[in-house]
């Protein structure tokens, strides 16, 4: 019995599923989402690469692909403006993972995405508009 | 919709690093889609999505309803070799869970 109990203990996902961010991905503001992750004043980078069409045409289904060339990026995260909870996803890079990420997302209309990569401390940004055609947040 | 299995495949590029794109079976719901009754559907999404490689985490994520239903992603690895076991797993708002294990290709 003993043995069942130190396995039950050391599940992982216990400790993971605490880790979600609920006061940032609860925000209903870019900038109440940008406060939640520490990301208040980022400085505009040339170095983040966001790659995204001009134009969605489906606002369900927005493929997105990011990487961050700022030296010792730790952490992406997508903020989308115009959506009712702009906070997306913040992926935290670990040992032997590159500062890339590709998802779909969804819009729900024309909006600006933030793209905030973390490293040393500083938050950088980088921004890009996507037009959507028909949203894709009410399904 | 219910969640269900996963697809992954992990390559090692010529460039000399490793990509995993993972396929994801789930509804991702908004909390904000009416039924055919013209109820609300209740949110039910992943929040947490954990890359491992060889049993070392190298990607945490937290994600949102914001990511599209049945989600895709790729993530980079520096490096890597082949035969480096690959583990994703996620945990959504409801505490279900699914994994999936591959060696890199």
């Amino acid at each position: 019995m003993v043995g069942v109990f130190a396995v039950a203990a050391v599940r992982p996902w216990t400790a993971l599923a605490a880790a979600w961010n609920k006061d940032a991905f609860g925000a209903k503001t870019s900038a109440d989402a940008l406060k939640g992750i520490g990301a208040v004043g980022a400085a505009p980078s040339g170095d983040i690469h966001v790659e995204a069409p001009e134009i969605a045409e489906n606002g369900a289904v927005v493929p997105i692909e990011i990487s961050s060339a700022v030296p010792g990026t730790s952490s992406i995260a997508v903020v989308i403006d115009k959506n009712p909870f702009p906070l997306v996803a913040k992926f935290d890079f670990l040992e032997g993972a590159l500062p890339f990420v590709k998802v779909n997302v969804k819009m729900n209309e024309t909006s600006e995405v933030r793209v905030i990569a973390q490293a040393g401390g500083k938050s950088y940004v980088a921004t890009k508009e996507i037009k959507v055609t028909i949203g894709g947040c009410g399904g | 919709m219910a969640a269900g299995p996963m697809k992954m495949r992990a390559t090692l590029a010529p460039a000399g690093y490793t990509d995993i794109r993972v396929l994801m079976t789930h509804p991702m719901e908004t909390g904000q889609r009416k039924d055919a009754d013209g109820k609300l559907v209740p949110m039910h999404f992943i929040q947490n999505v954990t890359v491992k490689v060889n049993g070392k985490p190298a990607v945490e994520a937290q994600i949102s309803q914001g990511v599209s239903r049945n989600p895709v992603f790729t993530f980079r690895l520096k490096g890597g070799a082949r035969g480096d076991n690959i583990e994703v797993s996620w945990i959504d708002n409801h505490g279900e869970t699914a994994s999936i294990e591959a060696p890199v290709a």
